[in-house]
């Protein structure tokens, strides 16, 4: 198989394999988000275990394998984030997308799942999300110096 | 504490999550970041459109598959009108770009990582969800 080939072939597995593992998780059910966001009311941590058994697994790749390795099996090289800085875009990003994923129990992954599974709000919700990005792509090299 | 608690599920559905990123970050050398592979494929360079194209025909096929075989997946939807779910909709788009990733960028690689920017992320993340579902459930009856 060639390369283009191959990648196209493992990146649908893992795909696949990210869908299924979110709908699995319950991270595809808005009020079981919602129920592990209400810590102070009828609290459900189970979404906890989600993020346990992914960072583990993730974890032990990369400190693990990839480390070890000068590079990936189907690249020239890894291509991983270099930015360190914990600045304002960071902090306030991750707040706006906060006060989303509380309002619709949706972050991106588990929206577009829903999306593929035909979900009313998800119907909604991943159009707009898009929409959000491209705002972003337009308005934030105006910002930048 | 909720009677909902399900984390077997949840840890058998986190290692999935963490299994297919893992086989990203060893293949392709990538991070498995939603949002950064959304975005990505949103601009035209098409040198590198494809892997991420192949990844999302994955990850929304298994929803088409998914919400066929096992509806129940995609139950405990919210009553609430279609504007909510967009405004909610733009926000995530917005906030993820803004801050350079979502629960499986920041969440899921970054801290595996053990990234500090990502660990911020994802504690300021989850503590404006937990305050938005606060506010919601005190000033908007139940969610």
């Amino acid at each position: 198989m060639s390369r283009r080939g191959a990648v196209a072939a493992l990146m649908l597995v893992a795909g696949a394999m990210f869908g299924g593992g979110l709908a699995l998780s319950g991270m595809t059910e808005p009020s079981k988000v919602i129920g592990f966001l209400d810590v102070l009311g009828s609290w459900d941590p189970s979404l906890a275990f989600v993020m346990l058994g992914a960072v583990a697994v993730y974890a032990v790749a990369y400190h693990g394998l990839a480390v070890k390795m000068a590079r990936p099996s189907h690249a020239a090289r890894f291509d991983l984030p270099k930015l360190t800085a914990i600045d304002g875009p960071l902090v306030a990003g991750a707040a706006i997308f906060g006060v989303g994923w509380g309002l619709a129990g949706f972050c991106p992954g588990p929206a577009l799942v829903a999306f593929g599974a035909g979900g009313t709000a998800a119907l909604w919700f991943v159009p707009a999300m898009v929409l959000g990005m491209l705002v972003h792509q337009f308005v934030r090299p105006r910002f930048d110096p | 504490m909720s009677p909902a608690f399900t984390p077997l599920r949840a840890l058998a559905g986190g290692v999935l999550i963490g299994g297919s990123a893992a086989l990203m970050l060893l293949t392709v050398g990538r991070i498995a970041g939603i949002t950064g592979i959304v975005s990505g494929a949103l601009r035209a360079r098409t040198s590198d459109v494809a892997w991420r194209l192949w990844f999302l025909a994955g990850l929304v096929g298994a929803g088409v598959v998914l919400g066929g075989l096992w509806p129940s997946a995609f139950a405990g939807q919210l009553a609430r009108p279609g504007w909510w779910s967009a405004v909610a909709g733009l926000l995530v788009g917005f906030g993820t770009r803004l801050g350079n990733g979502c629960t499986s960028g920041h969440g899921v690689c970054g801290i595996g990582r053990l990234s500090r920017r990502s660990l911020v992320a994802t504690v300021v993340f989850m503590l404006a969800g937990a305050v938005t579902v606060f506010v919601v459930r005190h000033a908007g009856g139940p969610s």
